[in-house]
């Protein structure tokens, strides 16, 4: 009580030791030219060219985007498919804070900051597609509210979730940053964070299916129903475990010496919990697709070339890895966990592009394929975002709660000092 | 999770049903088409294929002069710099020359897929764009079941450029400059009402010229620009695959969703997570963190 009192009466001091904290924190940590660093990049600086280009001279300047083809690889994959794979922030606070399972906690934190920075980044490069994303603001400020626009409904949740996730993750800046007492009142808004981010996510991982039901006549038969948002909001579900096993499989290599004792012990546990649940749930989209099928009289379409592309979708790309996951499960095999979740991760790759572009005016004459400079951008994006979320994990109690519990100790041993 | 967070909770919730009744309104709002929507006949049996209307449409919009020695036997589209063309398709009754452009829908796909509504109705019923307003999401042209709308791709500025009724020349009271320049007739420019019955009259005194269908009374929803033909319209390249649904209903039950699902998921999940005891959490944190500094 009396280190607090104390340092209510000295804020100068309290803000000069966080200016020369997060000054020492800016500089790089490990080696800087590794093959990674040097390729990433590369990739943004051309990326950074390429945008120049792109805003001097106009989309059509480095896309292959056309009038049959409005929307290609920056929206069908970078914001419809990269959100989808952000899913797993909102399945595992829903295990964690809602169901109480504790089991998963190690992984809230990491996943939480994934499904921000994914949101951050592949979201934003939707400011990149924008033919006049000077008027961005009209939708959130402005007196012209298309509330009857499946899209508006998106752009907001998309902002307010940002947020919603930022609270989340937030006890983690404070904790990093040494300021005990922000945490506690950080902390306290998580549940009600949480609730809410739930709430926008089941509505804007649907929406993004809800965007296409207008397509009607564009999208092949096959992928085209009034039952896409629920089968874009069920699919987030196993979309995002996916995302979480496969990510946590790599950041455990990768950032090994940030890997605390809680997460260490129980990672494999919880990979294998992950698996179960894929494959549950996996299993409900599939009868879901089943019915939609057989409502929707698909049968004539699956003789032709479209045909055999969906069966790869439905049965290679889902069936197949819901039954890994379930085998891999059984066998406690974290192998066939890691292969499993990559062919489920390619599965959705490919549903969310059959979607959004691949079966989009599948009649069309003329038709698109992403230019070598678009899939560059979309590759700068990513390299950034991976930047970002390096930086972040080498300073932020991110996968290791008892750097929390150790940075809590330094604080209070610091007021301690002080107040002597 | 104490009594101020469940309250937080229930504001918020409060809050998004306003929202959701806002939305509701919103939605019917493009509902029926006012009595006084404006329209256009086109009778491509009386068509010529002269492509008087696409020079007028030039020149009264601002737009680039049409180059004249196109070969309009070979189908175009519109594009961002001609919002009307004129294209002649071979049918089994021989030459057949139809012009086209925005068809000016009743409820429009456009109109509900844009986030900032640039894309709006005159009063004339007439759908027009406005740029201070457009984010250039190109939304509309995903969803536009005609194809319309065209986005400039070379331009660092880029508009949505379609056809506008010529909203301006109609609130002058004057007519769209596609209709006052056809020397044939073949267009005709008045009340929605008073040229579907015109049309119908048409295919009734002369039942042999024409096929028995206007095309616009009913493809999605109705349309303004209403089609008279002597042959099938998929012979002259429309889209044939369109029901009478009007285009909004598709995303209508799904926006409808949205306020129920903002007011009954947050109690239904607070009501789990007090259920499942969510107060111990914090506690339990604080013990996996001590297991771990020890």
């Amino acid at each position: 009580m009396e280190a607090t009192s104390i340092r209510i009466l000295k804020p100068g001091s309290e803000i000069r030791r966080i200016t020369r904290f997060l000054l020492g924190e800016l500089k790089p940590k490990g080696r800087i030219l590794t093959p990674f660093n040097v390729i990433t990049a590369l990739i943004m600086l051309t990326g950074i060219v390429l945008l120049t280009i792109r805003f001097i001279w106009g989309l059509g300047s480095i896309t292959n985007l056309s009038q049959d083809y409005p929307w290609g690889l920056w929206i069908g994959f970078d914001v419809i498919t990269g959100v989808a794979f952000a899913g797993g922030a909102y399945v595992i606070v829903f295990m964690v804070y809602i169901l109480g399972q504790e089991k998963y906690h190690p992984i809230a934190r990491v996943t939480v900051l994934n499904g921000f920075l994914a949101y951050l980044f592949y979201a934003g490069a939707l400011l990149l597609d924008l033919g006049r994303p000077w008027n961005v603001i009209n939708p959130i400020i402005g007196n012209s509210f298309g509330v009857s626009s499946v899209l508006f409904l998106v752009a907001w949740h998309f902002l307010l979730y940002m947020l919603a996730e930022l609270v989340e993750f937030s006890p983690a800046i404070a904790e990093w940053l040494g300021l005990d007492r922000i945490r506690r009142v950080l902390k306290a808004m998580t549940v009600g964070a949480v609730i809410f981010g739930i709430t926008l996510s089941c509505l804007h991982q649907s929406g993004l299916g809800a965007l296409y039901l207008m397509a009607k006549t564009k999208i092949h038969p096959l992928w085209y129903s009034q039952f896409i948002p629920v089968l874009f909001l069920v699919s987030s579900v196993f979309a995002g475990l996916s995302m979480v096993i496969f990510e946590g499989t790599i950041t455990h290599k990768v950032f090994q010496h940030r890997v605390g004792a809680a997460l260490h012990r129980s990672h494999d546990q919880i990979v294998l919990g992950l698996a179960r649940i894929c494959s549950g749930v996996m299993f409900v989209y599939l009868f879901m697709q089943l019915l939609v099928f057989v409502h929707e009289r698909r049968w004539g379409y699956l003789g032709s070339g479209w045909g055999a592309w969906f069966l790869l979708e439905i049965i290679g790309l889902t069936a197949v890895p819901a039954a890994l996951f379930l085998y891999a499960f059984r066998h406690r095999d974290l192998k066939i966990t890691r292969v499993a979740a990559l062919f489920t991760l390619l599965g959705i790759v490919l549903n969310r592009l059959n979607v959004s572009v691949i079966s989009f005016k599948w009649y069309a004459a003329e038709r698109y394929f992403p230019s070598w400079m678009e899939v560059v951008v979309t590759l700068a994006v990513i390299s950034a975002e991976l930047w970002v979320f390096r930086w972040i994990v080498n300073r932020m109690p991110v996968l290791d709660t008892a750097l929390a519990g150790e940075a809590r100790r330094l604080t209070l041993e610091r007021e301690a000092r002080s107040a002597a | 999770m104490d009594r101020r967070d469940y309250l937080k909770t229930m504001c918020v919730a409060a809050g998004s049903t306003l929202v959701g009744k806002n939305l509701a309104a919103q939605v019917t709002e493009s509902g029926p088409a006012a009595p006084e929507q404006m329209a256009v006949l086109v009778d491509t049996t009386r068509c010529l294929g002269c492509r008087l209307c696409e020079f007028a449409c030039a020149k009264a919009n601002g737009l680039p002069e049409p180059d004249p020695d196109v070969d309009i036997t070979v189908a175009r589209n519109t594009s961002p710099s001609q919002w009307s063309v004129c294209t002649r398709y071979d049918t089994e009754k021989g030459s057949v020359a139809v012009k086209r452009q925005c068809m000016h829908c009743l409820q429009p796909a456009c109109i509900s897929a844009c986030l900032t509504k640039a894309m709006h109705k005159t009063p004339d019923g007439a759908v027009a764009w406005d740029g201070d307003k457009c984010l250039g999401c190109r939304f509309c042209m995903i969803s536009c079941p005609f194809d319309v709308p065209k986005f400039e791709y070379d331009s660092p500025n880029p508009k949505i450029q379609k056809c506008v009724m010529c909203w301006e020349r109609l609130q002058e009271g004057k007519k769209p400059a596609c209709v006052e320049n056809c020397p044939a007739g073949a267009l005709k420019f008045g009340k929605r009402s008073e040229l579907l019955e015109e049309a119908k009259l048409r295919i009734y005194q002369n039942p042999d010229k024409y096929v028995h269908h206007i095309y616009g009374e009913h493809e999605a929803g109705g349309t303004s620009f209403l089609y008279l033909a002597s042959v099938p319209f998929e012979q002259l390249g429309f889209p044939t695959n369109l029901d009478s649904t009007p285009y909004p209903e598709y995303t209508k039950e799904f926006l409808y969703a949205v306020p129920l699902v903002l007011t009954l998921l947050p109690p239904l999940l607070l009501a789990i997570n007090k259920a499942t005891g969510g107060e111990h959490e914090e506690a339990e944190e604080h013990s996996i963190i001590e297991s771990e500094v020890r």
